[in-house]
């Protein structure tokens, strides 16, 4: 798939046309055999079969297929609504899918709850950080999580935390003015460091993240950015990331999936295209998409 | 100079104690029976109904949903004690079934809240008139005497000239631990800081809810079964609502936000005490009733515009 993708991507024709003619699609055959191979690899930590979701009668998920290797970067593109968010829900354990299966390391799991995900190493930084702007940063490091005394009256051990806090922090150098400080008062940028040290300080080894630099500058997407690449690089974290923005991708990621109507219809490894290529796929793809629609009108 | 600034700024609590201090300079000095033991005790026992039910309202407020039925279950709690006795079940037994069955109302509106999506101000509306609704029904709107007790365990209960305000500043003191000091209290902070989130950081956020409804329920009526003893009779005309608003009103002026995620049960308590000292010292110093009210109403607006205004140098100030 990869070489295939090389190959045609220096094809000189409008990259709309050219894909639309040539690129083989999730499901085809030269692709299949890649994917196999890759899901046959000791080196998948995450892989994902066939999931499915449903909101009622909105489909979300039709059946999506991803692999996620140990230390890998993989980034996940899409239009809005196209079921990113809800598949990272699935992958952490906040929704339950309808059918397809989750395996972590080899072994099938099967995720209740958020916490049951946790167990299994699989941490999430959400678009909308789930931080509580009204608590400290060593309260919502260590919120559903706490470390406590006094056995179930579960009472905070609020100096062993701050400690914990202060000492993770400095590891992965994230600079925060105090451990006692309100999440409302720190900047987007220091709140999304917070939220990813939050997901990782627990020994996480896959981990999420729904849109990290939505809505930031670009000072404080460059202080998270340093830090994905550092807990990728130096701690050996697979990550997932959803961006809608192509250049952090491409700065971020090691490979590509591209999701469109609840399926994956293109994996492509970041060294073997550009940003103007998997702007041209989107494209063709919805192209596509719309010439489909517009047959199946007139039939 | 800068550090009592800062305490002002940063502790929300902080306006209410001054109006306190002040107000407490200003009625003794106006009347010296205003710090007589015989006042102090009469004090004691007008505020704890306020600060108990104004800390229940502190748990529900933090989450930033309200229980307006509180003061009814105040209320009703020693009915249904009154009514179990009229069925030959013994005080002590009353008393603890009383506890409970108040325990299930407020299961009942956390769970019309949380599984039926109903908001909270319009579910314990119709919680507070179903049961001041069942109070006039069963009672045929005539006030009758609450159960006679004597020796250790009528004192305790009540009798006693502090048991009521020991009781208040027990039952607030525990509220006060549950939500600073324990996991619950965190996760209903969390909860009502940010829902979402919180759930999605894995915190049982519906639980929380409905564990928060069935305390305040508890503490409403633990302490109304307290007053009723120390009264010794029950009038089921008396409105509710006054005394839930009284909590509420103690909670907001001591600095608890109503959007949910800031709270704090030591302003509550100075909060109902301010309340106590208006009242008490109003009637020391010959001033009508009426003034009480409207001089509740400035004093709610004041500390919360001053609050407010705190609030926003506070937000301002950290950010730098």
């Amino acid at each position: 798939m990869d070489e295939m993708n090389e190959t045609q991507l220096v094809d000189t024709s409008g990259p709309g046309d050219r894909l639309e003619r040539d690129v083989p699609r999730r499901g085809e055959d030269a692709e299949v055999g890649d994917h196999q191979r890759a899901i046959e690899s000791q080196d998948i930590i995450l892989r994902t079969e066939g999931i499915t979701k449903s909101f009622g009668a909105l489909i979300v998920l039709r059946g999506i297929d991803i692999y996620l290797k140990r230390g890998e970067v993989l980034g996940l593109v899409g239009d809005n609504g196209s079921g990113k968010s809800t598949f990272v829900k699935i992958l952490c354990g906040f929704h339950r899918q309808d059918e397809g299966r989750i395996f972590v390391e080899g072994q099938e799991v099967a995720f209740h709850s958020v916490k049951d995900a946790r167990r299994h190493g699989i941490e999430t930084v959400y678009q909308d950080l789930a931080l509580v702007p009204a608590l400290t940063v060593y309260q919502n490091l260590f919120l559903n999580r706490e470390i406590t005394r006094f056995g179930h009256l579960r009472w905070l051990s609020n100096k062993k935390m701050r400690q914990m806090a202060r000492k993770y922090l400095d590891d992965i150098n994230v600079q925060v003015s105090s451990v006692d400080a309100l999440i409302e008062s720190m900047s987007g940028g220091q709140r999304q460091a917070v939220a990813l040290a939050r997901a990782t300080h627990q020994e996480s080894k896959i981990l999420l993240l729904d849109e990290p630099l939505a809505a930031m500058g670009a000072k404080e997407s460059a202080l998270v950015i340093d830090l994905v690449k550092d807990l990728s690089h130096n701690r050996g974290v697979s990550m997932l990331i959803i961006d809608h923005n192509y250049q952090h991708l491409f700065e971020l990621c090691d490979r590509l999936n591209v999701l469109q109507e609840g399926h994956i219809t293109l994996d492509l490894r970041v060294e073997d295209t550009t940003m103007e290529d998997v702007t041209a796929l989107m494209v063709a793809e919805y192209r596509r998409r719309i010439t489909l629609g517009e047959e199946e009108l007139r039939v | 100079m800068r550090r009592v600034s800062d305490v002002f700024f940063i502790r929300p609590e902080s306006t209410i104690v001054v109006v306190c201090v002040a107000l407490i300079a200003y009625f003794s000095w106006r009347n010296s029976a205003f710090y007589s033991y015989t006042n102090i005790i009469t004090m004691a026992q007008y505020t704890a109904p306020i600060a108990v039910i104004g800390a229940g309202e502190v748990l529900l407020l933090d989450l930033a949903e309200i229980d307006l039925s509180a003061g009814q279950v105040y209320l009703t709690a020693p009915w249904i004690v009154v009514l179990l006795g009229q069925h030959g079940v013994a005080l002590g037994w009353g008393i603890a079934l009383a506890l409970l069955i108040s325990s299930l109302i407020g299961a009942f509106s956390g769970s019309i809240v949380v599984w039926l999506k109903v908001p909270s101000f319009v579910a314990t509306l119709g919680v507070n008139y179903v049961l001041a609704g069942y109070v006039l029904v069963v009672s045929s709107d005539i006030t009758t005497d609450m159960r006679g007790t004597t020796g250790e365990f009528g004192a305790v209960m009540g009798i006693s000239n502090w048991a009521e305000g020991l009781w208040g500043l027990g039952i607030v003191l525990v509220i006060w631990a549950l939500l600073k000091g324990t996991v619950f209290g965190l996760h209903t902070t969390a909860t009502g800081g940010n829902e979402l989130g919180a759930a999605e950081a894995g915190v049982r956020t519906r639980q929380v809810k409905i564990w928060c409804f069935i305390i305040i329920a508890f503490i409403s009526a633990l302490i109304g079964i307290v007053d009723s003893i120390r009264i010794g009779s029950l009038d089921p005309a008396a409105p509710g609502l006054n005394e839930m608003l009284a909590g509420v009103t103690a909670a907001v002026i001591g600095g608890t936000a109503l959007t949910g995620g800031k709270a704090t049960v030591v302003g509550t308590l100075i909060g109902a005490v301010v309340l106590g000292v208006l009242e008490d010292g109003f009637n020391l110093i010959g001033i009508s009733a009426n003034w009480f009210i409207l001089v509740e109403g400035a004093v709610i607006l004041l500390a919360m515009a001053v609050n407010v205004q705190l609030g926003r140098v506070t937000a301002k100030t950290m950010r730098r």
